[in-house]
């Protein structure tokens, strides 16, 4: 894997401020602690509801086989949808890097005398940062999901899968609005939906492209699904002439038995509920005789770094549906947010994916998978049982930087003294020369070289039990 | 009682900064009737290099644990953490190597310390605990690694009239993290503080869990942010 090939990097490029920075900038903002606290404790609510009342834990099981083997599976359940897609009147574009799926809808665009996109909510197009690739081409581009809308509005990258400006509480999203719009807003919740309502009703009716994501594809007919809670994506896929979705080569199921057990897994897992507002099922454009649905349907299929990962002791990150729930179950995501991660994707997921997508070498992404205890909430949350703790672990051990070059130095010189009985006998009473040096009634208050890191935030008893 | 044979595994982070966790298991199990051999060769299962991305730094060290650790008897070690390591990271560690089988058959042996005590049913002859109250950790890797949640709280119930108060949390990791605890101590100072405010404010004398590291991160973190609190192993409670 190499990142050499010209795809775009996922991580926003002008974050070189370490991650480490990021992560303590976040801890210091206490609006954005009680915003991810309010969601993680509802959202863990629902799961326990689900677990506890809908057999979620079965129906684990069987996801996590349904989508081991749409992976093993995903040359042929791709060929086949792309069949049925063309068969029911769409157009495919497989498309190896972000470069090619941002250019293949600039040029769709450009052809069809385009100015205004509407989108709904999609991580395949954060990830390719198509909004900027419009922008550039000079089109105008509104995210109509409200999430999205918000973090659009406010220059940021989602920073939770699901529900992308969860780090946001509703007086900070009023500001938004008010600077948008100029116009004074009442501070009521309602108030503020019925605002976003208002001003993205213009732009479904007078949109020419419609962008959306796509949760999963089901081989068997051809047929996408969106699955969305506020109505959105029906508009977005069903209004403008043109509907372009835009999916990971990975998002795909064999048919509809596979298909109808991951609608509901999805919503349970990523929402704590067992239906989601909408589930829209799109075969093709308009058909004869039909009176909506748009003139022309497009699908792109995005390999951006993917099929690299098949057959690799990573390839089960594959199998994720991107349902949020491994982020809201995360002790790190939950502490920082996801703007700290830099990456669309954020939280254990993203700490996986973001570096093995942009190919080891990116010194920002490498970090991610650093930011974990492995405590494993992750793996217990994961709907369909990726294994994210040990993922982390081997991604950590693929970073190709400088860092982790230095690092590595490090424990090589550990490796040789813990091997042999020598080495780690004098380790042992040097730690305990040390701490008999150092302590102060039981505790050592700041501890000199490699250790200066742990008292920087903690004591360390010098006598155990420590009193 | 059939005279029983264990191997106890120190745990490098007794080896440096707790002894007397090593010395409160041996002191249990030999009170259950355990003859408790320490093998002299061993230094630490690896886990520090392994879970900071360094399988091949890891190896050598893991390599020396299964040699000092040879044979057939179990394993016993007092850390949920460092069992997890071998009884889930050997088999990947040396997988495809002429030390898999071995590596394998290591892992099957091992266990945690308060598991074995569950699993043999050991009386370990603890002390009595009238009038005194502790509340449990449960640590990242006992639970969700070793899937292990009530092994602890079945053996703290040897000591007899010891109140066990919950913890609000309890399952929430306590940020120490080995390696990430020093790459990122802000986001871990965090967790550690949050676990150290909970377990205080059960009132419980003592916090108590089966991993040295988090209860060192944890006290540490409360005694810098002047949170009342004493924690100690679950072996040094049950050797009294």
């Amino acid at each position: 894997m190499s990142a050499a090939d010209g795809r775009r990097p996922v991580v926003y490029p002008e974050i070189d401020e370490p991650l480490r920075e990021r992560t303590r900038e976040a801890l210091a903002d206490p609006a954005l602690a009680g915003n991810l606290r309010a969601a993680s404790a509802s959202w863990a609510a629902g799961r326990e509801r689900m677990v506890r009342e809908k057999g979620f834990a079965d129906m684990r099981t069987r996801a996590r086989e349904i989508r081991r083997g749409n992976i093993r599976d995903l040359p042929a359940l791709l060929d086949r949808l792309e069949r049925q897609v063309t068969e029911a009147g769409g157009v495919v574009a497989r498309v190896g890097d972000a470069g090619a799926a941002c250019r293949y809808i600039t040029d769709l665009a450009a052809a069809r005398g385009a100015s205004l996109v509407a989108k709904s909510k999609s991580m395949a197009t954060e990830e390719i940062k198509l909004n900027e690739a419009l922008e550039e081409a000079g089109l105008r581009v509104v995210e109509t999901d409200l999430g999205e809308w918000i973090i659009q509005l406010a220059g940021q990258h989602p920073s939770h899968i699901v529900a992308p400006a969860v780090h946001l509480n509703k007086d900070q999203v009023r500001e938004l609005f008010m600077a948008e719009s100029g116009d004074e807003l009442p501070t009521g919740r309602e108030a503020l939906v019925a605002h976003a309502r208002r001003r993205l009703r213009e732009v479904f009716a007078a949109a020419d492209i419609g962008v959306s994501g796509v949760n999963f594809g089901v081989a068997e007919t051809g047929t996408v699904c969106v699955v969305e809670n506020e109505g959105n994506g029906r508009l977005v896929t069903a209004l403008p002439r043109i509907h372009v979705a835009v999916m990971g080569m990975e998002r795909v199921v064999a048919d509809w038995d596979e298909a109808a057990h991951i609608l509901q897994v999805l919503p349970m897992a990523a929402i704590g509920d067992d239906a989601a507002g909408y589930v829209n099922l799109i075969t093709g454009p308009r058909r004869e005789g039909e009176s909506d649905g748009p003139e022309e349907f497009h699908l792109v299929i995005l390999d951006g770094g993917r099929s690299a990962l098949r057959g690799t002791d990573v390839e089960e990150v594959l199998d994720c549906i991107r349902c949020g729930a491994c982020l809201y179950s995360c002790p790190m995501w939950r502490s920082v947010g996801g703007q700290a991660y830099g990456s669309p994707y954020s939280g254990p997921i993203g700490a996986v994916l973001t570096p093995l997508l942009e190919g080891m070498e990116g010194e920002r992404s490498s970090e991610m998978p650093f930011l974990s205890s492995i405590c494993g909430a992750c793996h217990e949350a994961c709907p369909v049982g990726i294994p994210l703790h040990d993922l982390l672990v081997r991604v950590r051990g693929k970073a190709h930087t400088p860092a982790h070059r230095r690092d590595r130095m490090r424990f090589r010189l550990w490796s040789r003294a813990w091997s042999t009985g020598l080495g780690y006998g004098a380790t042992r009473l040097g730690a305990r020369l040390g701490l008999r040096a150092l302590g102060r009634r039981g505790w050592v208050r700041r501890l000199p070289g490699p250790g200066a890191p742990w008292t920087d935030q903690r004591d360390l008893p010098s006598r155990w039990p420590p009193r | 009682m059939i005279a029983m044979r264990a191997l106890l595994m120190r745990t490098c982070l007794a080896d440096m900064v707790a002894p007397s966790v090593a010395r409160a298991a041996r002191t249990v199990l030999e009170r259950g009737g355990v003859e408790v051999v320490v093998p002299r060769r061993q230094t630490c299962c690896g886990q520090p290099g392994w879970s900071a991305g360094h399988p091949d730094q890891a190896r050598p060290v893991a390599r020396r644990a299964l040699r000092a650790f040879a044979g057939d008897d179990p394993v016993v070690v007092p850390s949920g953490s460092c069992a997890a390591m071998v009884r889930h990271g050997y088999p990947e560690l040396f997988a495809g190597r002429p030390e898999e089988g071995e590596a394998r058959r290591m892992a099957e042996r091992t266990v945690e310390l308060s598991q074995f005590i569950v699993r043999e049913g050991l009386d370990v002859g603890a002390p009595d605990g009238e009038g005194r109250s502790v509340t449990y950790h449960d640590s990242c890797h006992m639970l969700r690694i070793l899937g292990e949640r009530r092994s602890a709280r079945a053996a703290l119930e040897q000591v007899e009239g010891l109140e066990l108060r919950e913890l609000d949390g309890t399952e929430v990791c306590c940020g120490f993290g080995g390696t990430f605890s020093v790459n990122f101590p802000e986001v871990s100072g965090r967790l550690g503080q949050e676990k150290a405010r909970n377990a205080a404010a059960t009132g419980a004398d003592e916090l108590i869990a089966c991993d040295l590291s988090c209860l060192m991160h944890i006290a540490g973190r409360a005694r810098r942010t002047g949170v009342p609190l004493r924690v100690r192993h679950l072996a040094e409670v049950l050797a009294g």
